[in-house]
C-alpha cells in the first residue's frame, strides 16, 4: 500500500468557474474532497453601511450592484419597502412597467445562468446562444432605462422613465422568439447523454435539508416545495397573472436545471399577459414628497428574485436616511449548504454543484 | 525514392537529403497547424454565432495564428521558482517530439510516405503513447497542485483509452493480415473498412478523441475545473509546444483515421480515379478534422471517473467482441 497524503487546494478567488471572487479551501485526497471551506467577502462593498448615510433615492443605484445580473428585482425590493412604510399607492402603469422589467430581468438572469453553467461543464456554445437572447433583453431594458446592466430604473412611488413609443410591442415580439429559442436550447443540451451524466444525482439534498438551510428560489423548488412569493404572497400586481410555479422533486442539479428552464417559460407567460393588459395611459410616478422621509418604525418586505427570496428590512427614525438597512440576499443563504454538499465529491462535481446553486458574488458579499 | 535512400551508403549527402525532407515535412505540418487553428476558430465561430478571426491578414484572418505564435515567441520566459527546472524545460519537448515522429509513417499517397515500416501501425501507437509522459512530467515539474492533478488525469486517461484504441484496430489487422499502413490502404480497394468494421470505427473515433485530449475528453486541461491543468504554469513558447503537439496529433490522428477506415488516397468510386490521390486524402482528412471541431463546439465535458468507466466497461468489451466476431466471420468466409 502506497502512503498517500491529503492535499490542501485553494480554489479561487481567481478561478475560471467560481463566478467571480469566490474562494474555496479544499482538503482533497486525490480528486475526492474531504472538506470544503468557503471563504467570502472579496467583493464586500458595505452597501448596508453606506446606505445609512444616503437618502432613499440615492440608495437605489447601490442595489443595482448587489445582484448585478438581475438588478431590477433589487431596485424593486428597496422601493417596495419604502413604499410599504410610507403607504404609497403606486400607479397602475408604473406597476406594469415594473413587472415587465422584472420579468425580463428574470429571463435574462436565467439565461446567464444557463450559459455559464454549461460553460462550467465544458460546453462552449450554449453561452453564446444564451447571450444572443440576453442581448436582446438588455437592449430592451436599455431603451427603457438608459442603462444595460445597472438600471437605476425604479423610484419610490413608481419608475423613472415611461416606456418609449412602440416598446411594449417590441417586448411582445420578443416573447414568441424566445419560446422558439428555448426549444433549440433543449435540443442542444437537455437530452445530451454527457450532460445528463454530469447533473443527475449531483448535489442532492432533501426537502427538509433545503428548508433547514433556508434555501429559496430554484434551489428550494427543486426538492418539491411549491413556494414562490409571486404566488404565495403576491406583491405588486402578480395576482393578476395566470402562471405556474415549476417544481421538481429530484433535489439534484438536474432538477434545478429543469426548474430554471421552466421558469423562463412561466416568465414569458407573465410578460405576455402584462403586455396585453398594459394600460394605454396613466402616471408612472405617484405623488411623493420631494424629500422622502420614511416614518418612524420598521418594515420588512420580501419578493421573489431569480435566485430566491430577496428581502429588505428598513429601520427608520423618521429622517431622510434609513437608521439601518438590511438585505436578505438569497445567494448568500443558498451558498450555506455548499460545504455539506461537497463532502466526498470530486473536483469535477464541485464545479457542477457550485454552478447549479447559481450564486452572484456581488449579492453574496453585499 | 526513400526506399533507395534507406538502403544506400551513409554519407553527408544522404544525411542532407533526409534532413531536408524532415524540414519539409515539419514545414508542412506547421503550415497545417497554423491553418487548422484558424479553421477551428472559424468553424467554431460559425457554429457559435461569431465571426472568428477577421482582422489580421485580411477579412479571413489568414495571419492571425502567425501573429499569435509570434506573440508567444517574444513572451517572457518564466519558470516558477520552486519548479523542477530541468524537467520543466524538457517536458514540452517530450510532449512534442513523438507527435512529429509518428508523422513519418503516414502514407499520404501511394508514393508520398517518409518511412514505409512493415509495422507502421504498431509504431504509431507505441510512439504516440509517449506524449503522455511529457504531460505527466510537465504536471509534476510545475510544482502546482492544479498541474499535478492535470498530469495524473492525463496518465489515467492514457491507460484507459490506449487499450481500446489498439483493440479496435486489431479487427483491421485481422482482415488485412498486415501492420503496414500501405497494405492496409491497398486492402480497401473494393470496400472501405468503415463499412466492414463499423463498430471498430466508432470505438476508434471515441478513443482517438480521448487520445487527442479534446472536448468531451479534455480532462487533463479542463479549463473550468483545473484552471489549465498540466499547462497551468507554462507560458510563452513552452506552452506553445504543448499546444503544437496537440494539433500535430490532431493532424496525425485524422490521417490515421483516413488511412485505416476511409481508404486513404483511394477514390470514392473507381471511375473518379483521374483525381489525384493526394486530393482524395485531403478531402477525407478534412471531413475527419471537421468532425473533431464539431464535437468540440457541441459537447460538454465528461467527468474523470465516468471516462474511466466508459473506457474499461464499454469500449474495451465492445472492441474485444469486435475482434472475436471479425475472426469468426473471416474463418467462416474462408470455408466457402
Amino acid at each position: 500500500m502506497l502512503r498517500t497524503e491529503e492535499m490542501l487546494l485553494n480554489v479561487g478567488p481567481q478561478h475560471p468557474s467560481t463566478h467571480g471572487v469566490f474562494r474555496l479551501v479544499l482538503k482533497i485526497d486525490g480528486e475526492i474532497i474531504k472538506e470544503a471551506k468557503p471563504v467570502i467577502g472579496y467583493l464586500h462593498r458595505g452597501t448596508e453601511k453606506l446606505a445609512e448615510d444616503l437618502q432613499y433615492t440615492q440608495i437605489i443605484p447601490y442595489t443595482d450592484r448587489m445582484d448585478y445580473v438581475s438588478a431590477m428585482t433589487n431596485n424593486y425590493v428597496l422601493c417596495h419597502a419604502v413604499e410599504t412604510m410610507m403607504d404609497i399607492k403606486v400607479p397602475e402603469r408604473a406597476e406594469y412597467l415594473r413587472v415587465i422589467a422584472m420579468e425580463l430581468g428574470r429571463v435574462a438572469s436565467h439565461l446567464v445562468w444557463w450559459g455559464t453553467y454549461l460553460l462550467d461543464l465544458g460546453a462552449t456554445s450554449p453561452l453564446l446562444y444564451a447571450f444572443r437572447e440576453r442581448e436582446m433583453i438588455i437592449n430592451l431594458l436599455n431603451e427603457l432605462s438608459g442603462a444595460r446592466l445597472t438600471f437605476n430604473y425604479m423610484r419610490v412611488g413608481g419608475v423613472k422613465w415611461d416606456a418609449p413609443e412602440g416598446w411594449i410591442e417590441k417586448v411582445a415580439e420578443f416573447i414568441p422568439y424566445m419560446r422558439e429559442q428555448l426549444k433549440g436550447y433543449h435540443t442542444l443540451v437537455t437530452g445530451n447523454e454527457i450532460f445528463l451524466n454530469r447533473v443527475k444525482g449531483i448535489g442532492k439534498y432533501t426537502k427538509e435539508e433545503a428548508i433547514n438551510f433556508s434555501l429559496s428560489g430554484a434551489n428550494l423548488r427543486c426538492t418539491g416545495v411549491k413556494w414562490d412569493l409571486r404566488k404565495n404572497e403576491p406583491y405588486s400586481i402578480y395576482d393578476r397573472f395566470d402562471f405556474d410555479v415549476p417544481v421538481q422533486d429530484g433535489g439534484d442539479a438536474w432538477a434545478r436545471y429543469q426548474v430554471r428552464l421552466a421558469e423562463i417559460e412561466e416568465s414569458l407567460k407573465i410578460l405576455e399577459q402584462a403586455c396585453e393588459q398594459f394600460p394605454a395611459e396613466g402616471d408612472i410616478l405617484a405623488k411623493v414628497p420631494k424629500i422622502i422621509k420614511a416614518p418612524k418604525g420598521e418594515a420588512f418586505v420580501r419578493i421573489e428574485s431569480p435566485r430566491g427570496e430577496i428581502g429588505c428590512y428598513i429601520a427608520s427614525d423618521g429622517k431622510k436616511e434609513p437608521y439601518r438597512l438590511k438585505f436578505r440576499r438569497p445567494s448568500f443563504y443558498n451558498l450555506q449548504i455548499l460545504p455539506k454538499l461537497l463532502e466526498g465529491e470530486s473536483i469535477a462535481n464541485l464545479i457542477s454543484i457550485l454552478g447549479a446553486v447559481d450564486i452572484i458574488l456581488g449579492e453574496v458579499d453585499g | 525514392m526513400v526506399e533507395e535512400l534507406l538502403h544506400s551508403q551513409a554519407g553527408i549527402f544522404n544525411f542532407g537529403v533526409f534532413f531536408l525532407l524532415a524540414v519539409v515535412l515539419l514545414l508542412v505540418v506547421l503550415g497545417f497547424v497554423t491553418y487548422a487553428i484558424l479553421a477551428e476558430r472559424k468553424v467554431m465561430g460559425f457554429m457559435q454565432l461569431r465571426q472568428g478571426p477577421n482582422q489580421v491578414g485580411g477579412r479571413w484572418g489568414l495571419l492571425q495564428t502567425v501573429a499569435d505564435v509570434l506573440k508567444l515567441l517574444v513572451k517572457e520566459d518564466t519558470i516558477p521558482k520552486l519548479a523542477d527546472k530541468p524537467l520543466f524545460i524538457i517536458a514540452p519537448v517530450i510532449g512534442f517530439a513523438p507527435a512529429f515522429m509518428v508523422m513519418a509513417t503516414i502514407p499520404f499517397t501511394d508514393k508520398l510516405q517518409f518511412a514505409d515500416l512493415s509495422v507502421g501501425l504498431l509504431y504509431y501507437i507505441a510512439i504516440s503513447g509517449l506524449t503522455t509522459i511529457g504531460m505527466v512530467t510537465g504536471g509534476w515539474a510545475s510544482n502546482n497542485k492544479y498541474a499535478l492533478l492535470g498530469g495524473m488525469r492525463a496518465a489515467a486517461q492514457m491507460i484507459s483509452y490506449e487499450i481500446p484504441l489498439v483493440m479496435s484496430v486489431l479487427g483491421i489487422i485481422l482482415l488485412t493480415g498486415s501492420l503496414n499502413l500501405n497494405e492496409i490502404v491497398a486492402a480497401q480497394e473494393n470496400v472501405w473498412f468503415i463499412l466492414l468494421q463499423p463498430v471498430a470505427f466508432i470505438v476508434f473515433l471515441i478513443a482517438s478523441v480521448a487520445e487527442l485530449n479534446r472536448i468531451p475528453f479534455d480532462l487533463p486541461e479542463s479549463e473550468n475545473e483545473l484552471v489549465a491543468g498540466f499547462t497551468t504554469e507554462y507560458s510563452g513558447f513552452r506552452w506553445a509546444m504543448f499546444m503544437l503537439a496537440e494539433y500535430v496529433y490532431m493532424f496525425a490522428m485524422a490521417s490515421l483515421t483516413t488511412v485505416l477506415f476511409l481508404g486513404g488516397w483511394l477514390p470514392l468510386f473507381s471511375f473518379l480515379d483521374f483525381i489525384p490521390g493526394a486530393v482524395w486524402f485531403a478531402l477525407k482528412f478534412t471531413v475527419v478534422i471537421f468532425l473533431l471541431i464539431w464535437f468540440r463546439s457541441t459537447f460538454p465535458r465528461i467527468r474523470a471517473d465516468q471516462l474511466m468507466e466508459f473506457g474499461w466497461k464499454v469500449l474495451l468489451p465492445v472492441a474485444l467482441a469486435n475482434i472475436f466476431l471479425t475472426a469468426i466471420i473471416k474463418e467462416v468466409m474462408n470455408l466457402f
